[in-house]
C-alpha cells in the first residue's frame, strides 16, 4: 500500500517541485527536489500575464462549462432517473431500452459525427458545442434511477399525492432530499468529467478564446516543440498545477458525500 | 443483460397495479430532448455519412457500403485496432490487479489509515488526462525528466519509454495511474455490501483471512469485476487523449493512426475525409458494444442473466 501511494503521489510531488523552478533551472536541476531559486510566485504572475492573460480566460471558460454542463447534466439525469424509477408513463419501455443501450456507446466514437452534425447546424466554435454534449449523462441517469428505486419509498409519494401535492412540489420538498447522496455522486463525476474534458472541446473549438484549460495547456506545450514557437515549459508546468488545484479541492470536498451513492448504484448487480 | 433484469425487478416493485399517466414525462422530457440531439442524431447522421462519398467532381454521392469495405481492407485502421488490443491486454490486468489488491487491503481490518489510502489512491482520477500525460511525459523525457537524471546519476542507460517501441508502455502507465483508484473504489464499495454475518459465520467455522478472501470476498466481487472490465474495454477503445498529447512531446513516436480514434480524428480534421471518418467511428462504436456486451453476457452467471 505504501508503494502504491508513493507511485500515486510521485507525479503530483514532481509537479509541485517543478512549478517552483525557472525555465533554465528546469533543465539544470534534479527533477525531484527544489532548486536554489524559488520562483513559484514569479511563474504564477507570468502565467496569468502571458499572451494577454489568456490563461485566466481558459480558467473561466472551464468554470463556465463545468457549472452549466455538469450542473445541467446532474439536473437532467436526476429528473430522468427519478421518472424512470417512480412513474409509469407511456413509452417508458422505449426510454428504458434507449438508455441502457446507450450506456455502452463509447462517447468519443460519437465525437466526430457530433462535430460534423454541429458544424452543419452552425454550433461549432461556440460554447454550446461543448456544453450541449456534456448535458447528457446516461450513466448518471442510471445511477439515480437505481438509487431512487431504493431510497424513495413509493408509499411516501402516494401519501403526498393524496394530500393534493403537485408532482414538482413533491419532488422538490421530499424526493430531492432523499436523493441527495446519489445526486452528489452524479455531480462529482460530471464535474470531474467536464473539467477534464479534452477531446470534445479540441474538436469543437477553433478559437483559443473559447478553449478550456486542457486544450489551452496542450496548445502551449505543442508550441514548445514547433519551429519558431517560444518554449514555455515552466508555464505549462505551473499552469498544470493551477488547473488541478480547484478540481482536487472540489473532489476532496464532495468525496465525503458520494460514497453511499456509489455503493447503492454502480455495483449492484 | 443482467443490468436490465435487475433494474426491472427493482423498478417494477415500486409500482402498484400500473396506471399509466403522462406525468412521468414532465421529468423525463428534458433528458430525452437533449439525448436525441447529442446522441441519437449524431448516430443517425454518422450512418447517413457512411453511405456517401464526397468527390472532387460531382459532390456527395451515394456509395452504399464502399466506405465499410474500404475500412475492412485498411491496414492503418487495423494497425490501430491491434495496438489497442495489445494495450488492453497489458494495461487492464495490471490495473485491475492493483485495484483489487488495494480494495482488499483497505477492506481488511488490519490496515491503519484506511481513509487516507482510499482517498489518496483515488485522487489521480480527478487529474485531467492532459495534465497527467504532460507530467508523466516530462518525467519520462530525457531533457529535464527523471529518467535523464537517473541515467546521469548512476551513469546507466535506461531506454526512453517515449521511444516508438516503448511508448505503449508509457501510455499504459498513465492510464494505470489515473484509473486504479476508480476501480479500487468500485471493488471496495461492493465489498462493503457483504453482510457482517457472513464473516461471523466463517470465523465460527474457523476460517482464516485467506479462506475468507477466496470463498466470500472474491465471489462477491464478480459483478464489480464484470463492470470494471466493461468500463476498461470502452476506455481502451476510446484511447485518444494520452497519445494525442504525447504526440506534442515526441512527434516521431506516434503516428496519426496510432489508435482508431486518432485515425478518425485525423481523417476528419487533417484529411477532410468526413464520410470515411464517420465510417471508422461507427465501426469502432459497434465493435466496442459487441465486445462489451459479450463480456457482460459471459461474465455473469447463468442464473443472474
Amino acid at each position: 500500500m505504501v508503494l502504491l501511494i508513493t507511485y500515486v503521489f510521485l507525479p503530483l510531488f514532481w509537479l509541485i517541485v517543478n512549478s517552483t523552478k525557472t525555465q533554465a533551472s528546469l533543465f539544470s536541476s534534479f527533477g525531484l527536489w527544489f532548486s536554489s531559486e524559488f520562483s513559484l510566485i514569479e511563474n504564477i504572475t507570468t502565467l496569468f500575464a502571458y499572451d494577454d492573460g489568456i490563461f485566466l480566460r481558459w480558467l473561466s471558460n472551464t468554470a463556465l462549462y463545468v457549472v452549466v454542463g455538469a450542473g445541467g447534466a446532474t439536473l437532467l439525469a436526476t429528473f430522468g432517473g427519478y421518472a424512470l424509477a417512480k412513474f409509469d408513463f407511456p413509452g417508458r419501455r422505449w426510454v428504458f431500452i434507449l438508455i441502457l443501450g446507450s450506456l455502452s456507446i463509447p462517447g468519443t466514437a460519437l465525437a466526430v459525427p457530433t462535430f460534423l452534425l454541429f458544424s452543419q447546424m452552425g454550433l461549432t466554435n461556440t460554447p454550446w458545442a461543448v456544453i450541449l454534449p456534456s448535458l447528457v449523462s446516461p450513466f448518471g441517469l442510471y445511477l439515480i434511477w437505481i438509487y431512487a428505486a431504493e431510497s424513495v419509498p413509493t408509499s411516501l409519494l402516494e401519501a403526498a399525492r393524496l394530500d393534493g401535492a403537485k408532482e414538482f412540489r413533491i419532488f422538490f420538498t421530499i424526493s430531492s432530499r432523499l436523493l441527495a447522496p446519489g445526486l452528489v455522486t452524479v455531480l462529482l463525476f460530471s464535474i470531474v468529467g467536464t473539467w477534464n474534458n479534452y477531446f470534445l472541446p479540441l474538436i469543437m473549438l477553433n478559437d483559443p478564446k473559447w478553449y478550456p484549460l486542457t486544450v489551452g495547456l496542450n496548445q502551449w506545450n505543442a508550441q514548445s516543440s514547433t519551429v519558431g514557437g517560444e518554449p514555455i515549459y515552466h508555464l505549462v508546468i505551473t499552469g498544470s498545477l493551477v488547473a488541478i488545484i480547484p478540481i482536487i479541492a472540489v473532489f476532496l470536498y464532495l468525496q465525503k458525500y458520494w460514497q453511499s451513492g456509489l455503493a447503492a448504484g454502480s455495483v449492484k448487480q | 443483460m443482467s443490468l436490465t433484469k435487475d433494474t426491472e425487478t427493482v423498478v417494477g416493485a415500486g409500482f402498484r397495479k400500473s396506471k399509466k399517466s403522462w406525468s412521468g414525462w414532465m421529468f423525463m422530457a428534458p433528458f430525452i430532448v437533449v439525448f436525441a440531439l447529442v446522441l441519437l442524431a449524431p448516430i443517425l447522421y454518422a450512418v447517413y455519412l457512411s453511405l456517401f462519398e464526397t468527390r472532387m467532381i460531382g459532390g456527395s454521392q451515394f456509395v452504399g457500403f464502399d466506405n465499410f469495405l474500404r475500412a475492412f481492407k485498411d491496414a492503418q485502421f487495423w494497425d490501430g485496432v491491434l495496438r489497442i488490443l495489445k494495450f488492453f491486454a497489458m494495461q487492464v490486468p495490471i490495473m485491475l490487479g492493483l485495484a483489487l489488491a488495494a480494495a482488499l487491503a483497505i477492506d481488511s481490518s488490519r490496515l491503519k489509515g484506511k481513509n487516507f489510502f482510499r482517498i489518496g489512491i483515488f485522487v489521480p482520477y480527478a487529474v485531467p488526462a492532459v495534465v497527467a500525460t504532460l507530467m508523466w511525459g516530462f518525467m519520462f523525457g530525457d531533457r529535464f525528466g527523471l529518467i535523464g537524471n537517473l541515467n546521469e546519476f548512476f551513469n546507466i542507460n535506461i531506454p526512453s519509454l517515449l521511444s516508438a517501441n516503448l511508448i505503449l508502455l508509457a501510455i499504459a502507465n498513465i492510464q494505470i495511474w489515473t484509473f486504479t483508484g476508480y476501480n479500487m473504489l468500485i471493488f471496495y464499495s461492493s465489498l462493503r455490501t457483504i453482510p457482517e454475518e457472513l464473516y461471523e459465520a466463517a470465523e465460527l467455522d474457523g476460517a482464516n483471512q485467506w479462506w475468507i478472501i477466496r470463498s466470500i470476498k472474491l465471489p462477491a466481487l464478480r459483478g464489480a469485476m464484470v463492470i470494471t472490465t466493461v468500463f476498461s474495454i470502452i476506455g481502451s477503445f476510446q484511447l485518444f487523449n494520452e497519445p494525442n498529447v504525447l504526440k506534442g512531446i515526441v512527434p516521431n513516436s506516434i503516428t496519426s493512426y496510432f489508435t482508431p480514434n486518432m485515425y478518425a480524428y485525423n481523417l476528419a480534421f487533417s484529411g477532410q475525409q468526413h464520410n470515411y471518418s464517420a465510417t471508422i467511428a461507427l465501426i469502432m462504436g459497434v465493435l466496442t458494444m459487441v465486445i462489451a456486451y459479450s463480456v457482460q453476457h459471459f461474465g455473469t452467471r447463468k442464473d443472474e442473466r
